[in-house]
């Protein structure tokens, strides 16, 4: 394991096993995630990426089987400590789907639903221009706030959602591969929003795309999966977290390099 | 790694169960629950009603005897309507099952698309929605007031008639939807080697929809057996065992269970009470031991 | 090695009989539909019956019909529709001595019956979908539930009314400190002592709550769980997610549901004949015996002959619209919200 050099770790995985029923999808994470900048995870599918991004706004709630050992702490703050309110998590903790789920409503409503129900007490207009325009993506909706979400692009609907996302001001925001259904011109404004962002926002993102963990990212966390023996699936495992040049550059181990040079995966 | 500089206060995240969204949240949660116990409740208790009314009342003399002139206590038994109820049923099943499989057939295998077929689609709809009782009157203006059947008026078979109509659009329906289940390439398949559509459909198409429709086709006659409302002023009632001579007793009037419990469950004698309860025990028998059954042949669907 | 052989002539006759036999079968439904509306509507305007239509029948109609006032000569005699006309609905008085009819004590009881059910059978079944939505028990015993729920649907009508004559009494003693209390809204006013209308509205709910609670189950389930996790991902409660995301995505299901109910509701027949008490006095007191269209049928069809014959066929005309009205547009929102999700 890489020890990686954070100063200053807005979350950090303290020996996190997850499993789905009996079956350990991930295990034995380490990780501290630095604040203000933005962290890649990459690795082939199924070793748990998603998995471990999800524990740290307590989404994996909402799956029955789910159950975790080990910390993740959250500004020094156990997040699965039996006190806590997983909604006020999901307060600090912002999340971006990999498919774009506006809400059936209008544009500004998507905006001002998060916002409304987080307590904000401003003037909403404002904040959802602000939002928007963050998010890149106010020209294209400025002239049209009344319509339906849906009525967008799936590329703009992407960019919706982060909007969405960020009008709560959380501290972090994650991003589930948010990319993966759009195309490249909206994938690309969307990797712009992401340096914008980074000034606000802690930003850990999922990724299948290693062009865009060396564009958008300063961290990068490589998953891998084993076989174990006496079962039939793979367990996930963290297998190598540096700085994203070192990954890509001057990877440690076999595997990142055989992964970062596309050679599986 | 705890002490930075923006650490959280510690309670921020933690759980305030005083807070007004939690409040709210927890009285939600218990009134949800209220309300899923307060819809069971009724299937619960007109069962436990059902069972301990009904069920003191099962003797072998309720199927073997005919039920008492009023005032009396002796015999105890609804035999006639036993037997009402399960000819008038059988006719009526026997009449709607072909007619409806046979439309559904058409609607999903003829013709899918079009007027015809939409506006057959439109017509189940609407018999659907049609009220039970409406059926009644339509068989008595067709039937029972025209005296078409051999010049009867109320009869077993008019009876039959009535919950033919109200079985009709389940049955096309769950047949429709079963076929429609059916993969493609089944078809394909057997066009494919030259068969006809006569053959296809018969051979290969329905028995892999049997599951589907048998449950439908179930749910259905369960359903109809309890109807009341469409046998009033048809198969009218009878105190009397059924006449044999008369068409084998479908030309003439049937007592039947559910038109048994309306007439009798409201007149002023015990007997004749508790005698609807029993009616109602059997019924309810009947009726949930179908819905099992429906439930036990959807797994054999291998679609 | 097979050789391809055409099928034989038989073959083809069989198949396109087949075809043809099939397509007759389907339209005995449209023809039912269509005969009933016909039958009905006859009924409502001819006395007599139906045989009469056919011309060599030898008091047919048409001889009369080519008359149209001289019903003496002719033996035409005419029903409801031509008696009483539009009037017929807002006619409260129901007299087979002067054979005065008007429908609208029963369509007064249908509608007020249906409404105060479904008023009390939506949020109740709405309320009841949503926790067999939610993770609040593990699935297997909210499928239970939910078997359970749908079963109350098999329960016969006529049962239902059997049980519920046996709970009218439990049912009075709850009801009467609400007319003592609250006698003065004319809802409550007159003192329960028998079968009523606010009974026949309880023993609707029971009915009804299976058909919105399935129905609105199915369409909260339909609603993707994207939406569910995207509300939850900005901090949403569980309660806020369900009333203003998914509640809002599945309306169309939720309101397609209760049309269907109140179908079901306005033509429901038995359990509500047996307990509503069938007084054909127009009161606006819910505890006050009164009848609905479906138990005025059910109560007097038996005894009734020529006009009034007649005229219940023209209530019976009535409940028909109004059902399939209903139905119908019950049938459009539920295939709106089938386009929706495509
Ligand atoms: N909801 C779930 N229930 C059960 N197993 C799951 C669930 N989600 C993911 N898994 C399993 O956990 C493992 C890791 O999945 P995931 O975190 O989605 O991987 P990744 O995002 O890296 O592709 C996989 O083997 C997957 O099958
Ligand atoms: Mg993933």
């Amino acid at each position: 394991m890489t020890s990686p050099i954070a100063a200053d770790p807005i979350i950090s995985c303290d020996n996190v096993t997850i499993s789905y029923g009996t079956f350990a999808a991930v295990r034995n994470v380490f990780l501290d995630i630095p604040k203000h900048q933005v962290t890649a995870f990459i690795g082939p599918s199924g070793c748990g990426k998603s998995t471990v991004l999800r524990c740290f706004n307590r989404m994996n709630d909402l799956i029955d089987s789910f159950s975790m050992t080990g910390r993740v702490l959250f500004q020094g703050q156990d997040l699965y400590a039996p006190m806590v309110d997983p909604v006020e998590v999901r307060r600090h903790v912002g999340m971006v789907f990999q498919k774009p789920n506006p809400f059936p409503k209008t544009i500004y409503e998507n905006i001002a639903f998060g916002a409304r129900i987080n307590g904000f007490k401003g003037n909403m207009d404002d904040l959802v221009e602000s939002s928007l325009r963050r998010a890149a993506v106010w020209d294209e909706c400025k002239d049209k706030l009344q319509e339906s979400g849906l009525s967008l692009s799936g590329g703009q609907q992407q960019r919706l959602c982060i909007a969405r996302a960020i009008a709560v001001e959380p501290e972090v925001i994650l991003m589930d591969e948010p990319c993966s259904a759009l195309d490249p011109i909206s994938t690309l404004k969307v990797e712009e929003t992401l340096h914008q962002l980074k000034q606000h926002f802690t930003i850990i993102i999922v990724t299948h795309n290693m062009q865009q963990a060396v564009r958008v990212s300063d961290m990068t966390a490589f998953y891998n999966a084993v076989e174990v023996e006496g079962s039939d699936g793979k367990v996930g495992y963290l297998a190598e977290y540096n700085q994203t040049k070192e990954i890509f550059n001057n990877p440690q181990s076999k595997d990142t390099e055989e992964y970062v040079t596309g050679r599986f995966g | 790694m705890t002490s930075s500089p923006h650490s959280l206060s510690a309670s921020r995240l933690h759980y305030n169960p005083y807070a007004l969204r939690n409040v709210w949240n927890r009285a939600m949660n218990l009134l949800a629950g209220l309300f899923a116990f307060i819809a069971v409740l009724p299937l619960i208790v007109v069962i436990l009603y059902v069972l301990y009314k009904g069920g003191g009342a099962i003797t072998p003399a309720i199927f073997t005897e005919l039920p008492p002139a009023p005032g009396l206590s002796e015999p105890m038994g609804m035999g006639n309507a036993i037997i009402g109820t399960i000819m008038v049923t059988g006719v009526a099943a026997l009449v709607a099952i072909p007619i409806g499989v046979g439309g559904g057939i058409y609607l999903a295998e003829v013709a899918k698309k079009g007027w015809f077929a939409q506006s057959i689609r439109v017509g189940v709809n609407v018999l659907a929605g049609v009220p039970s009782i409406i059926c009644g009157l339509f068989i008595y203006a067709l039937v029972v007031n025209t005296r078409i059947l051999w010049g009867e008026s109320f009869s077993a078979m008019a009876g039959s008639f009535a919950l033919a109509v109200l079985m009709l659009p389940t049955i096309v329906k769950t047949t429709d939807e079963g076929l429609k289940l059916v993969p493609q390439e089944l078809r394909m398949g057997a066009l494919g080697i030259g068969a006809s559509r006569f053959t296809t459909i018969t051979r290969v198409v329905l028995p892999a929809a049997t599951s589907p429709i048998a449950t439908g086709v179930v749910l259905g006659i369960a359903r109809a057996a309890g109807e009341t409302a469409p046998l009033i002023f048809t198969a009218l009632f009878s105190p009397f065992w059924p006449d044999w001579l008369s068409g084998l007793g479908l030309l003439a009037p049937t007592a039947t269970m559910s038109v048994q419990i309306y007439n009798f469950g409201i007149m002023p004698f015990a007997p004749q009470v508790e005698l609807a309860w029993a009616a109602s025990f059997i019924l309810v028998v009947m009726i949930l031991a179908a819905n099992l059954l429906a439930r036990w042949l959807a797994r054999f669907s291998s679609l | 090695m097979f050789s391809r052989k055409k099928p034989s002539w038989l073959e083809q006759l069989v198949d396109r009989g087949f075809i043809r036999v099939t397509a007759v079968l389907a339209s005995v439904v449209s023809l039912t539909v269509f005969g009933i509306f016909f039958t009905v509507g006859f009924q409502a305007i001819f006395q007599g019956d139906v045989s009469s239509l056919l011309p060599w029948n030898q008091d047919s109609i048409w001889q009369g019909i080519a008359a149209w006032n001289d019903e003496e000569t002719f033996g035409v005699r005419w029903g409801a529709i031509p008696h009483f006309g539009l009037g017929f609905l807002a006619n409260s008085s129901w007299n087979p001595v002067r054979n005065d009819y008007g429908a609208l004590t029963p369509i007064y009881g249908t509608l007020m019956t249906s409404a105060l059910a479904l008023l009390l059978a939506v949020p109740l079944g709405v309320g009841t979908a949503i926790f067999l939505t939610e993770d609040f028990l593990p699935q297997k015993l909210r499928a239970t539930i939910g078997f359970m729920v749908e079963l109350l649907a098999a329960i016969p009508s006529v049962v239902l009314g059997l049980w519920a004559v046996a709970m009218l009494n439990s049912f009075l003693a709850v009801a009467l400190p609400l007319h003592n209390y609250l006698g003065w809204l004319p809802f409550f006013a007159t003192e329960p002592s028998g079968p009523n209308l606010a009974m026949a509205s309880l023993i609707l709910v029971v009915m009804l709550l299976p058909i919105i609670t399935a129905i609105s189950r199915d369409s909260l389930n339909q609603v993707p769980l994207e939406l569910r996790q995207g509300a939850y991902a900005i901090g949403a409660t569980r309660w806020t997610t369900i009333f203003q995301v998914l509640i809002p995505a599945a309306i169309s299901g939720i309101v397609g549901g209760t049309m269907l109910a109140l179908g079901r509701a306005l033509g429901e027949t038995m359990a509500v004949t047996m307990i509503i008490g069938n007084s054909m006095n127009l009161s606006a007191s819910w505890f006050s015996p009164s009848s609905t269209i479906a138990s005025l049928l059910a109560n007097q069809f038996g005894e009734a002959d020529d006009i009034q014959v007649s005229a219940l066929y023209y209530a019976a005309l009535v409940l028909i619209i109004l059902t399939v009205l209903v139905n119908i547009c019950a049938q459009i929102i539920v295939k709106r919200l089938a386009l929706k999700y495509d």
